[in-house]
C-alpha cells in the first residue's frame, strides 16, 4: 500500500499499452510514448505524446532565434573568447538600446538594434505560446484558467519591456537580457524611482506573491497528510465527498475556524497567483510615468513615518553657500 | 537504473554542499555590531570580531620618526634644487627624507628618486613625481582638512603603504578594440571593482577623475513626487549605484553607514559622515585632474594604464577598508612641514601647473 508519504512517488502505475488519451478534431500529436523511471519518481510515468501543431512549432522556432540571438551578442561582448563566454556569462547582457535612440525602431544593431529584434521574436514567442495552450484548452474542452493566469505574467512582461518604454518614450526604459544584468536593473531601478517599497501596487503583488507560497504550502500539506484517504483524488472529493475530505476541512475548521472546500482553494490560489503579476505590473506601469519618487509620494499621503533626528541637522552641501570647492 | 540515479543525486548534492561552503564567503560569528541610527532603521555597522580585528592589524599606522633638534640652516640655502621645502630647517628637512624612505620605498632606499652621486640631480622620474606628491600631501593637509582629513591627516603612508606604487590605484577601463563587438554599455564585467555586480565598471573615470561642471552628476532621484520635468535614465542610477559600491567596500561599511536605505538621497536623514563623503569626492576629483593626470608625461610608459593614462586614486587608496584610514590615527601630527599650505603650487619640471582652486 502506498501512502504517497515520500518525496517521490513510490508506486508507479504503467499501463500496458502507453495512453493516448481522447481523440480530437484536429490531430498533431508527435513522438512514440514511453515510460520513463526518473520522470515517474516525480510525475507520471508515461512521456509524451507531445502537441506539435504550427503554433508551437513556430512558437519554438521564434524563442530559438531570440535564444541564438541574445546568446551570440554575449558572445560577441567577450570578444568570441569561448572561455570568458562561459565564465562571464552569469554577467553578460544583451542591452536595451542608449537613452539618446528615444523609441527608434531599429538603432544601429550592436547599440540596441539587436536587442529590439530579440525582443520581437522573443515577444513572438511567448505570444504563440499563449495561443497554443488556449487552442490546446479548448480542443480538450476545458476552462481557460491556464491561459489567463499564464496571461497574467506576460502583461508583467509586456508592461516592463514594452508598455512603459513606450510611455516613457525611450526603449532604454527596458530591462537587458542577462542574469546579472536584470537583477542589478531591477535594484537600479528601486534606487532611481525612491524606493520600490513605496509602491502601493509593488506591497499588493508582495501580499499575493507570499500569499501565494502560503496557500501552496497549506494546501500541498493538507492534500499529502490526508492522501492515505484517498485525498488526492481531489476531483472525485468534489462530487462524492469522502473521509479525506471531510478530515482535511475539519482539521482546517477546528485550527482557524473556517475552511476552504476542495474547489474553493483552487480558487484561491488561482487568484493569488494570478493577482501578483497583475499588480505588479500596474506598479512597475506606474513608476516614471505617473510617479516619479515614491518616498516622497508615501510622505505626501502619510505612508512613510518620520524618525526623530538623532545626528543633528544635516544639509545638503549643494545647497548650502560657498560649499563646493 | 534505481541505484545509479541515487548515486547521482548523492554525488551532485555533495559537490553543491562543498560548492556552497567554498565559495559563497561565509562570515560566521561572533559579530561586532554597532548601532548608530534612530532604533529601526537598520542604520548598523556590522562586522565579525574576527575581521574587525584583521583590519585593524592591517592599518597600523607607522611609530613617527625621533624628533631633532633644529638648527637655523634651512634645506633650501644648504642643498640645491630644493623646490617644495625649502624653508625647512636642514635637519627637519633630512628626517623627513628618512620618513619618506621608510614609507614609500623601504626595500630600494635613497637611490629609488636619488642619484646618490649627485642628490640635486632630477634625472628620475621617481624625483619629480615625489616632489608633486609632497605639494599634493601639503594640499590635502591645508585645504581639505576642514572638509574631508581633519586632524588625522594625511602623509606619504596613508596611500604607499612601504610601496614604491600604492596597491589601490586605477586606470581608465580599456574598450574592446577587435573584430565585431556587442555594446555592453559599459558593464557587465565579471569585475571587483563594481562589488562582482554586472553594474558599469566605467564609474571611476565618469565621476573622479576630474572635476564636474555638473555638481549633481551622481543624484538620479527626482524631487518631486510626481514627474514634472524629464527625469534620469536608470543607466544613471545604475552608474550612481557602481560608484556607491566603491565607497561601501573601499571603507568597509555598508550602506547604511551614511544613508537612511529607505530614501537614499534624502540628506536630512542621513548620516554626518555623507557630508564628509560628498566632500571626499570633490576632493578626489581635485586630486586626480590637478596632481595625478598632469604627471602623464613624468611617468615612463611602464607606469601608464592601458589607454596610456596616469594612475589614479579613489576612496581605497588611502582607505584600504577603513572607515578612518589607519584606524583615525593623526599621522601628521609628527610631520608639521605637511600641514603648512604648498610655497608654491607651480608644478615641478616638466609639470604644468594646476588649474585655480
Amino acid at each position: 500500500m502506498a501512502y504517497y508519504q515520500n518525496i517521490f512517488t513510490q508506486v508507479q502505475v504503467r499501463p500496458r499499452v502507453p495512453e493516448h488519451g481522447i481523440p480530437v478534431a484536429v490531430d498533431a500529436r508527435v513522438g512514440r510514448p514511453f515510460n520513463s523511471y526518473l520522470f515517474g519518481l516525480i510525475g507520471n510515468g508515461q512521456v509524451g505524446p507531445i502537441y506539435g501543431g504550427y503554433l508551437g512549432a513556430l512558437s519554438l522556432a521564434c524563442g530559438l532565434i531570440a535564444f541564438e540571438i541574445i546568446g551570440l551578442n554575449m558572445w560577441a561582448s567577450v570578444n568570441w573568447d569561448p572561455v570568458q563566454f562561459v565564465r562571464q556569462l552569469p554577467w553578460l547582457a544583451l542591452e536595451p538600446p542608449l537613452p539618446k535612440y528615444g523609441l527608434k525602431v531599429l538603432p544601429p544593431l550592436n547599440e540596441g538594434g539587436w536587442w529590439l529584434i530579440a525582443g520581437f521574436f522573443l515577444t513572438a514567442s511567448i505570444l504563440l505560446w499563449w495561443l497554443r495552450l488556449y487552442r490546446r484548452a479548448r480542443a480538450l474542452g476545458l476552462g481557460t484558467h491556464v491561459p489567463w493566469a499564464f496571461a497574467s505574467a506576460i502583461w508583467l512582461y509586456l508592461v516592463l519591456g514594452f508598455i512603459r518604454p513606450l510611455m516613457m518614450g525611450s526603449w532604454s526604459e527596458a530591462v537587458p537580457f542577462g542574469i546579472l544584468p536584470h537583477l542589478d536593473w531591477t535594484a537600479a531601478f528601486s534606487l532611481r524611482y525612491g524606493n520600490l517599497f513605496y509602491n502601493p501596487f509593488h506591497m499588493l503583488s508582495i501580499v499575493f506573491l507570499y500569499g501565494s507560497t502560503l496557500l501552496f504550502a497549506m494546501h500541498g500539506g493538507t492534500i499529502l497528510a490526508c492522501s492515505r484517504y484517498g485525498a488526492e483524488r481531489e476531483i472525485d472529493q468534489i462530487v462524492d465527498r469522502g473521509t479525506a475530505t471531510e478530515r482535511a476541512a475539519l482539521f482546517w475548521r477546528w485550527t482557524m475556524g473556517f475552511n476552504a472546500t476542495m474547489e474553493s482553494v483552487h480558487r484561491w490560489a488561482w487568484w493569488f497567483a494570478v493577482l501578483t503579476t497583475l499588480t505588479g505590473g500596474i506598479g512597475i506601469l506606474l513608476t516614471g510615468t505617473v510617479v516619479d519618487n515614491w518616498y516622497l509620494w508615501a510622505v505626501k499621503h502619510g505612508v512613510a513615518p518620520a524618525y526623530p533626528e538623532v545626528f543633528g541637522p544635516i544639509h545638503d552641501p549643494l545647497k548650502a553657500t560657498g560649499a563646493t570647492p | 537504473m534505481k541505484t545509479v540515479g541515487a548515486i547521482v543525486a548523492g554525488v551532485v548534492a555533495l559537490f553543491l554542499t562543498i560548492a556552497q561552503f567554498g565559495t559563497a564567503g561565509w562570515t560566521r560569528p561572533p559579530m561586532l555590531n554597532q548601532q548608530h541610527g534612530f532604533r529601526g532603521t537598520g542604520m548598523d555597522v556590522i562586522q565579525t570580531k574576527a575581521g574587525a580585528a584583521e583590519i585593524k592589524a592591517a592599518n597600523v599606522a607607522p611609530v613617527p620618526a625621533d624628533p631633532v633638534e633644529a638648527g637655523t640652516d634651512k634645506a633650501g640655502a644648504v642643498y640645491e634644487n630644493v623646490k617644495v621645502l625649502q624653508d625647512l630647517p636642514v635637519e627637519e628637512f633630512n628626517r623627513l627624507m628618512v620618513s619618506m624612505t621608510e614609507w614609500v620605498s623601504p626595500q630600494q632606499g635613497c637611490t629609488y628618486c636619488h642619484n646618490t652621486e649627485n642628490m640635486a640631480d632630477d634625472s628620475l622620474y621617481q624625483k619629480r613625481v615625489a616632489r608633486r606628491m609632497l605639494q599634493m600631501t601639503q594640499h590635502i593637509n591645508t585645504d581639505w582638512k576642514e572638509k574631508h582629513v581633519g586632524e588625522a591627516g594625511v602623509t606619504c603612508y596613508t596611500c604607499h603603504r612601504g610601496n614604491p606604487v600604492p596597491a589601490q590605484i586605477w586606470f581608465d577601463a580599456p574598450s574592446p578594440t577587435r573584430g565585431f563587438i556587442a555594446r555592453n554599455n559599459g558593464q557587465n564585467l565579471a569585475t571587483p571593482s563594481t562589488g562582482l555586480a554586472s553594474l558599469p565598471y566605467t564609474y571611476l573615470q565618469d565621476y573622479l577623475a576630474r572635476p564636474d561642471p555638473d555638481q549633481g552628476a551622481i543624484r538620479v532621484n527626482a524631487t518631486t513626487a510626481l514627474p514634472e520635468s524629464p527625469g534620469k535614465p536608470i543607466q544613471a542610477a545604475e552608474r550612481t549605484f557602481a560608484l556607491m559600491i566603491h565607497m561601501s567596500e573601499s571603507l568597509g561599511v555598508n550602506c547604511t553607514y551614511c544613508h537612511n536605505t529607505r530614501a537614499v538621497a534624502e540628506w536630512s536623514q542621513s548620516a554626518p559622515q555623507r557630508t564628509l563623503a560628498w566632500h571626499a569626492i570633490r576632493m578626489v576629483r581635485d586630486l586626480n585632474a590637478n596632481y595625478l593626470t598632469p604627471l602623464t608625461s613624468v611617468f615612463p610608459a611602464s607606469r601608464l594604464g592601458p589607454k596610456g593614462d596616469a594612475p589614479k586614486l579613489n576612496c581605497a587608496t588611502c582607505h584600504n577598508g577603513q572607515s578612518k584610514p589607519l584606524g583615525g590615527a593623526h599621522v601628521v601630527e609628527a610631520y608639521p612641514e605637511l600641514a603648512v599650505a604648498p610655497a608654491t603650487t607651480s608644478g615641478p619640471q616638466g609639470v604644468p601647473a594646476p588649474a585655480a582652486q
